[in-house]
């Protein structure tokens, strides 16, 4: 009895002292602190429970507006707002091929798929005009179709480059056009086998000579042998006269998203690390993406930190692994990456908006959201600031970010994957001048 | 002295009982092997089969646990106590499994030592549940 009694104040002390030491921890940043490895019989889960929007709309910060321009989408992933202002829609849905090996991955196969869109992908690219400038979308047209699981997107030298899940691709493009003219020119197949992470994605030089891809792994950690993993968890630079490739920077679990820094010409990326290590273990990142640097997996994570489930055990590559710039937290998912632009307002005018698609290997769900990653002197520095949240509550979720793209006229544009809308983000003063500006007219 | 043969009761009667137990031997065997190939391998190949060959050991063994509860409901007053010791046999072989496959379920060499010792266990307790299925004891015996 008297056990008892000393007992329940000795579990809330250390209740509390968890609590407290979790709000003390930094996860975030270039210095987030790494709990020991940990995972129980049961790896942690929680999927995503979708619901509709309904009336509900994201939350954006004060002096910003929210609007869906494109509902009824098939699987939007990426977004490219060409010169004119037209905005092209990457949609589709790959990985399909992906073989079941192990009992584990038809049950996670059939958690995992709860918690995203039913819809089947699109594999075709949707072109959204404003026709007159106010930030509604009227025009709608299929610019491209029968792609396979299209991703990335660039526009370089006139054409619009496409990655879908197996080849990059391009259309020549003239200002304007509503369809691409015919079927599209084959750039380079690209790696496909297994396609566990089919995601592709893509971003050209600002010179508009080489294309970066970046690749996905084909397991969590190696589990399906390394054999399938050659040319895989890595970003490639391709000529775009050539198609001839070669491998940029290698060790990126999954490459999601890649950027041009404005300016620089430094190429980004955020990456997904991998999995059943623990809640708050292995941090995503968004990292420089430096020539021939080695980021580590499978072998190594967040610098030297060895993982070594994987077998057989390579010491030498820990050693080469080099440490991503910013970690945005474990499990969030990002998916997109787009550097901002002045008119986004001063808080939000210098940094990169980062789309979290969230997660599910945690109790307690985190991303569901877009930040802000603020820069300095062209690094990330500080904390995120959301931007784009409320995609969840009470239990459900409404959407999931994928893609994110900056509109140089003043919008952030989120694909959403799981409600299959394209959200607009665009500061109040600008929308109100507009409509000054045309009710004056 | 000769014992009459009704006096004799042992858990497994029917074959449709019989089977599936006996089912799950050769199936945990496999699995053990093919933990002890992949831990002197490193080949995940073996790995992905051990899953498999325990999991499909794990169906063998529900049926099995299911026709032995229903045996044991109906068993007679001699043979009842047999009849639920054979049920927790299955019982304590069936978690073990399970708890292998869980394990198996973990990524590459996150599966090894763990799993190769939970296959060798659940083999044994298997040796065990079909020697006590077919063993039994005689009505009476207490005398």
């Amino acid at each position: 009895m008297n056990a008892r009694l000393t007992g329940i104040p000795l579990v809330a002390l250390l209740l509390v002292a968890c609590e407290k030491q979790d709000a003390d921890v930094t996860r975030y940043g270039a210095n987030p602190q790494l709990p020991k490895q940990q995972r129980g019989l049961l790896p942690n889960m929680k999927i995503a429970e979708p619901a509709g929007w309904g009336d509900r709309r994201p939350a954006v910060p004060a002096g910003f507006n929210v609007r869906a321009i494109a509902t009824d989408m098939k699987i939007p992933r990426q977004t490219l707002v060409l010169p004119n202002g037209d905005i092209l829609v990457a949609e589709g849905k790959g990985g399909a091929d992906a073989p079941v090996v192990r009992p584990k991955d038809i049950i996670a196969g059939y958690l995992k798929k709860k918690g995203t869109s039913p819809i089947k992908g699109g594999d075709r690219l949707t072109l959204l005009r404003d026709m007159n400038g106010d930030g509604t979308y009227e025009g709608r047209a299929v610019f491209a179709e029968d792609l396979n699981a299209p991703y990335g997107l660039a526009l370089a030298g006139g054409y619009i480059y496409v990655a879908n899940q197996d080849a990059l691709v391009r259309f020549r493009y003239a200002d304007a056009q509503l369809r691409a003219a015919g079927p599209p020119e084959l750039v380079t197949p690209l790696p496909s086998a297994v396609n566990h992470h089919w995601t592709k994605s893509l971003a050209a030089s600002a010179d508009g000579r080489f294309l970066y891809v970046g690749i996905g792994s084909n397991s969590n950690i190696g589990e399906r042998g390394m054999a399938v993993e050659e040319n895989r968890a890595m970003v490639l630079q391709i000529d775009a006269e050539t198609g001839a490739s070669r491998h940029f920077a290698t060790g990126l679990r999954n490459p999601t998203a890649l950027a041009i820094q404005p300016g620089l010409g430094q190429l980004w990326s955020v990456v997904n690390e991998r999995d059943e290590l623990g809640a708050d273990l292995v941090p995503d990142y968004l990292t420089s993406v430096r020539e021939g640097a080695f980021y580590g997996w499978p072998y190594a994570y967040w610098g030297a930190n060895a993982d070594r489930r994987v077998q057989p055990f390579k010491e030498e590559m820990v050693r080469k692994a080099v440490r991503p710039d910013y970690a945005l937290g474990s499990h969030t998912a990002p998916l997109g990456l787009s550097f901002s632009a002045p008119s986004m307002g001063q808080t939000f005018g210098n940094g990169v908006f980062v789309g979290m698609h969230g997660s599910w290997n945690r109790n307690k769900p985190v991303g569901y959201k877009v930040v802000f990653v603020p820069f300095t002197n062209g690094r990330p520095t500080g904390t995120p600031v959301d931007f784009v949240s409320g995609f969840q509550a009470g239990g459900k979720t409404f959407g999931r970010p994928a893609g994110v793209t900056v509109d140089p006229r003043g919008a952030l544009l989120v694909a959403d994957d799981l409600s299959n809308t394209i959200w607009r983000i665009s500061p109040v003063q600008r929308q109100a001048r507009l409509a000054f500006r045309s009710s004056i007219r | 002295m000769a014992i009459a043969r009704t006096d004799f009761h042992r858990p497994l009667t029917h074959p449709v009982q019989i089977i599936p137990l006996v089912s799950t031997l050769p199936l945990f065997l496999g699995a053990l092997l093919s933990d002890w190939a992949y831990s002197a391998s490193l080949q995940v190949q073996w790995i992905n089969f051990a899953a498999w060959l325990n999991a499909g050991a794990l169906v063998f063994l529900g049926a099995a646990l299911l026709w032995s509860v229903v045996a044991a409901l109906r068993s007679k007053a001699g043979s009842r106590r047999a009849a639920w010791m054979f049920v927790c046999a299955i019982v304590a072989t069936f978690v073990v499994g399970f708890i292998g496959a869980l394990v198996h379920a973990k990524d590459a060499g996150a599966t090894m030592p763990a799993g190769l010792y939970l296959s060798a266990i659940v083999l044994a307790l298997t040796v065990i549940t079909i020697w006590l299925g077919f063993t039994g004891h005689r009505a009476g015996d207490a005398k």
